[in-house]
């Protein structure tokens, strides 16, 4: 029997309130009900890192995830860090770099980027490595995903 | 995938979590839900309700407790326990380990209970329990018990705990000498692991007992008692040549699987080789333990 439950919460800023049913994803809760389609389902198994979402700053798969469980709590999207009129400075990174092929895994990669920036502004080679580890590109390859992040690093310790 | 349709609940007590799981029909605690979400999604679990216990008060906690032991609550995330300073401080290897489990996103929301309750034998951190000697205390409809991690997996994916129980909190003794961890994977799971605990005379010269369990490669962590053997009341100088003899025996008792991490011989050995690097840490760190 399906249960349904009221939510709600922070959707990029936005309080979304919405009926969902307890069985359902995050995932599909974001792109089929709420129309935002940046965040992309890959492997549907917490491996690839391309449905990364923020929960109050952090990132989850969202493939993996019950939308019941964002009850009173924030989520950012793809579209939440992106400027209506151009880029973050992060997608400018990772196009200034060449970061992105079929740009099927970037939107993982940019929120991924974004939850280690925003707690460790001026990350290591290592420090990088090990957060980006959880997220993967099959066309582009790492060293220049790699390279746009720490470009950001050294821009933020140049400033 | 979606999973099928179930009821959820959010109790706020252990005893209507406990009450509510018993309830008829099929009820089982979710809390990270990065083990049985992804069974749900695949059909291979089918429950009627899932018992949210994220909302009861008391469970994340990591403590020293008045016996001079650790305890660490079931619902502690992987990275709430890397990051915590009384494990970082007591335990720096089970903080290291838990950095590296999976990756960043499981790491936020999979708890070390949930990963215990599973019973994957690809996990890391049941083999660091076993090593440290830990006890799980289970909270059910008849009252409380205490299991010792070598005793709670029985199977692949089966542990010894009823349905009704609820795993509250995990408790070892404040390590008495250098804990060390190592692994070796393909991908986000480990292939083989090996955990290591020394106790060490007050002089910090002599091994007074040493557990060791390797993980992954049966169905549970299992205990190289041969070399537990060799090493007590060792001199931590010369523990890397006790476990050098030792090894070819111990190795040749552990049961092995062949599976798609690796034929049984070749993960035996990597069982060796990151047994013997172990030693080499611990050896060093010996010295100057406690920090």
């Amino acid at each position: 029997m399906t249960q349904v439950l009221a939510i709600s919460f922070s959707l990029n800023g936005k309080t979304i309130a919405v009926d969902v049913p307890a069985h359902v994803l995050l995932i599909d809760l974001i792109r089929d009900r709420l129309g935002l389609r940046g965040t992309k389902r890959s492997c549907d198994m917490e491996v690839c890192g391309a449905c990364t979402v923020l929960l109050d700053g952090e990132p989850i798969s969202s493939c993996t995830t019950l939308a019941v469980d964002v009850d009173r709590r924030a989520v950012t999207t793809i579209e939440g860090v992106t400027p209506p009129d151009g880029l973050s400075r992060i997608q400018e990174a990772f196009v200034l770099h060449g970061g992105l092929q079929c740009g099927f895994c970037t939107p993982g990669f940019i929120m991924a980027v974004t939850a280690l920036l925003e707690t460790t502004p001026h990350p290591t080679d290592a420090e990088i490595r090990h957060y980006l580890d959880g997220n993967l590109c099959r066309c582009t390859g790492y060293t220049k995903i790699f390279e746009a992040v720490k470009s950001l690093a050294r821009r933020q310790d140049a400033a | 995938m979606l999973p099928s349709p179930f009821q959820f609940e959010r109790p706020s007590t252990i005893a209507d979590a406990v009450r509510a799981v018993g309830d008829s029909g099929d009820g089982m605690f979710y809390a990270g839900g990065t083990e049985l979400l992804l069974a749900l999604k695949m059909r291979v679990i089918r429950i009627d309700r899932l018992i949210d216990i994220k909302g009861i008060p008391g469970l994340d906690c990591i403590a020293v407790n008045g016996m001079n032991e650790i305890e660490i609550g079931a619902r502690c995330t992987h990275r709430k326990i890397s990051g915590d300073p009384v494990i970082r401080e007591h335990v720096p290897a089970l903080a290291s380990l838990c950095a590296e489990v999976a990756n960043i996103r499981v790491r936020n929301v999979g708890t070390i209970g949930g990963n215990l309750c599973f019973g994957e034998p690809h996990a890391d951190p049941p083999t660091m329990l076993a090593a440290l000697n830990a006890r799980l205390v289970l909270e059910g409809s008849r009252g409380t018990r205490e299991v010792y991690a070598d005793d709670f997996i029985r199977s692949e994916m089966e542990t010894v705990r009823e349905p009704d129980e609820l795993l509250r909190v995990i408790v070892f003794p404040r390590p008495a000498g250098p804990v060390t961890y190592r692994r070796f994977k393909h991908g986000e799971r480990p292939s083989v692991n090996v955990a290591m605990a020394w106790s060490l005379n007050p002089g910090r010269s002599t091994i007074t007992s040493a557990r060791v369990r390797v993980g992954a490669l049966g169905s549970r962590p299992q205990p190289l008692t041969i070399v537990e053997g060799a090493l007590r009341n060792v001199a931590v100088a010369e523990a890397r040549r006790a476990i050098e003899t030792a090894l070819p025996a111990a190795l040749d008792q552990l049961e092995v699987n062949a599976d798609r991490h690796g034929g049984a011989d070749y993960k035996r050995h990597l069982a060796g080789v990151l047994l013997l690097r172990n030693a080499d840490e611990a050896i060093i760190a010996g010295g100057s333990w406690p920090k």
